[in-house]
């Protein structure tokens, strides 16, 4: 089932300026290797060499941060929109 | 003339020409305005700030924009108040208070929208936008209005009543969002993608960041060109505490002050919204995000941007972290009031509360020049002390009435 995944202006340059991607999948994980294989980059991107999501990338699952759910192996279903966008502040 | 020369990633150190982006494109961190060094140290002096504007901009020579861009409401240069009868109830020294609620509106959010808006000019902005707590919402609406720009500003539709009128009354407009500060933020980090605005914590940020820097340089001015050896900081994102450090350093890095710093850097956080403070008890590396419930809401970030930064700042320079209850950020308030007449929001009451939690755990010592950050004014936060601030009789307009309530001593 196709996913909608929403792009940040600074990784624009990878998916050739779309703002959003739809790919297949079922975890956030899946999702964003299905992201890396459909516009390669996304990997070394997101991910540090550990494997694991650098700490300033910040992923949303209908607006909710993966760190409040299952971090990478959260589950999406058709529907849902995941959103990479980096961290901000203010105050 | 400006000595910024470009911008750099806090993270993995890749640099870019100067630009309204805040973000790496390689690993997303943080991107940071970097200087000219060798031109600050030979243009400026003492005694060329002694005779500046009584405003952050007698420090323009350390800040990024131009000096006759600058939006000047008269941020900055806010009083540092001895605070003896404080420093005595809480078993202290040497006390000061930084009351930055004299700002033009009330925060030292005047301070990096002065930085941030003069910056937005630069690069031709004509909208102004932010996300916020109140405090900066007030503080872009103010500056916007007075440098001539549209203004969006941001906010959760639960913030204080006073904050939304003191914002509003500027003209722009203000947005009142469904869900807390991080979902504000979110929507406006998405908006920022859209909309040629100068979101002056999102694509400005690096600029706005600056600002905070001119806290440092007044304390050790105000100081007599010296340093305190104890500065103690509210942390929202974490942004202002690592910023007051790197203050301190250049100050010696351009020949201001001939020793380098030895500055202990302590943060406080409100127990409802504690992400940094936490990661500190627990010895932790990684920060989580957490749901905010403090009735400190400009310090309600849960996902705090820099909080790794301030993690690393506080261990680096020997200081201590406390996460206040809500009771203890009232009761902050009430003795800063008490002792010293400062009239502090409940961001300074979680600064206050830290601060007697530090003493007493003897982080914070009896020996220590210590500088606590006082960031907005009690009025704008009203409702937190209203249950425990009324009048003191309510009396028949007699002489009677007066004299059976009150037994007054010096008769």
């Amino acid at each position: 089932m196709a996913i909608t995944v929403r792009i940040p202006t600074q990784l624009r340059s990878l998916s050739g300026g779309a703002a959003e991607v739809s790919l297949e999948g079922t975890t956030v994980a899946e999702l964003l290797k299905a992201l890396d294989a459909a516009h390669p980059g996304f990997g070394e991107r997101l991910f540090d060499g550990t494997g694991s999501l650098r700490r300033f990338v910040n992923v949303f699952v209908a607006e909710e941060d993966i760190r409040f759910l299952d971090g990478i192996e959260t589950g999406v279903v058709a529907g849902q929109v995941v959103s990479i966008v980096p961290a901000v502040a203010g105050g | 003339m400006t000595n910024a020369i470009g911008l750099r990633c806090r993270e993995c150190g890749h640099d870019y020409e100067i630009a309204p982006i805040y973000t790496c494109e390689w690993c997303f961190g943080p991107l940071e305005v970097s200087y000219d060094y060798e031109a600050i140290t030979a243009g400026t002096s003492r005694e060329k700030i002694a005779s500046g504007p009584r405003s952050i901009w007698r420090y323009a020579d350390l800040l990024p924009t131009k000096v006759n861009r600058a939006v000047d409401l008269g941020a900055g240069f806010t009083p540092l108040v001895r605070a003896d009868r404080l420093a005595a109830a809480l078993g202290l020294g040497e006390v000061w208070i930084k009351n930055d609620t004299m700002n033009p509106t009330n925060s030292f959010k005047d301070r990096v929208v002065a930085v941030a808006l003069s910056q937005a000019l630069e690069f031709g902005f004509k909208t102004a936008a932010c996300a916020s707590t109140g405090n900066l919402a007030n503080a872009v609406a103010a500056h916007a209005a007075h440098a001539g720009l549209k203004s969006y500003v941001f906010v959760p539709a639960d913030l204080e009543a006073g904050k939304i009128v003191t914002t509003a009354v500027y003209g722009g407009n203000v947005v009142a969002v469904q869900g807390n500060y991080d979902d504000v933020n979110r929507l406006c980090a998405e908006l920022a993608g859209t909309y040629p605005w100068a979101f002056v914590n999102v694509n400005v940020r690096p600029f706005y960041a600056e600002g905070s820097r001119t806290l440092a340089f007044e304390i050790a001015e105000q100081l007599g060109w010296e340093y305190p050896d104890h500065v103690v900081v509210p942390m929202a994102s974490g942004s202002l505490l690592t910023k007051v450090e790197k203050g301190f350093r250049e100050l010696h890095t351009v020949g201001l002050i001939d020793a380098e710093p030895v500055v202990r850097m302590s943060g406080a956080q409100a127990l409802g919204c504690s992400p940094i403070a936490k990661a500190w008890l627990e010895g932790a590396d990684t920060i989580r995000p957490v749901k905010p419930d403090t009735i400190a809401k400009s310090l309600a970030i849960g996902n705090p941007a820099d909080g790794y930064f301030a993690l690393d700042v506080v261990r680096k320079t020997g200081g201590g972290m406390a996460a206040v209850t809500d009771d203890e950020i009232v009761d902050g308030i009430r003795l800063l009031a008490r002792t010293e007449g400062i009239f502090a929001e409940t961001a300074g009451g979680v600064t206050i509360a830290t601060l007697q939690r530090l003493a007493h755990e003897g982080v914070v010592r009896r020996d220590e020049r210590v500088v606590a950050l006082i960031t907005g004014h009690g009025l704008k936060t009203l409702d937190a002390v209203v249950p425990v601030a009324g009048p003191t009789a309510t009396i028949a307009a007699t002489m009677e009435a007066f004299t059976a309530a009150f037994d007054v001593e010096e008769l």
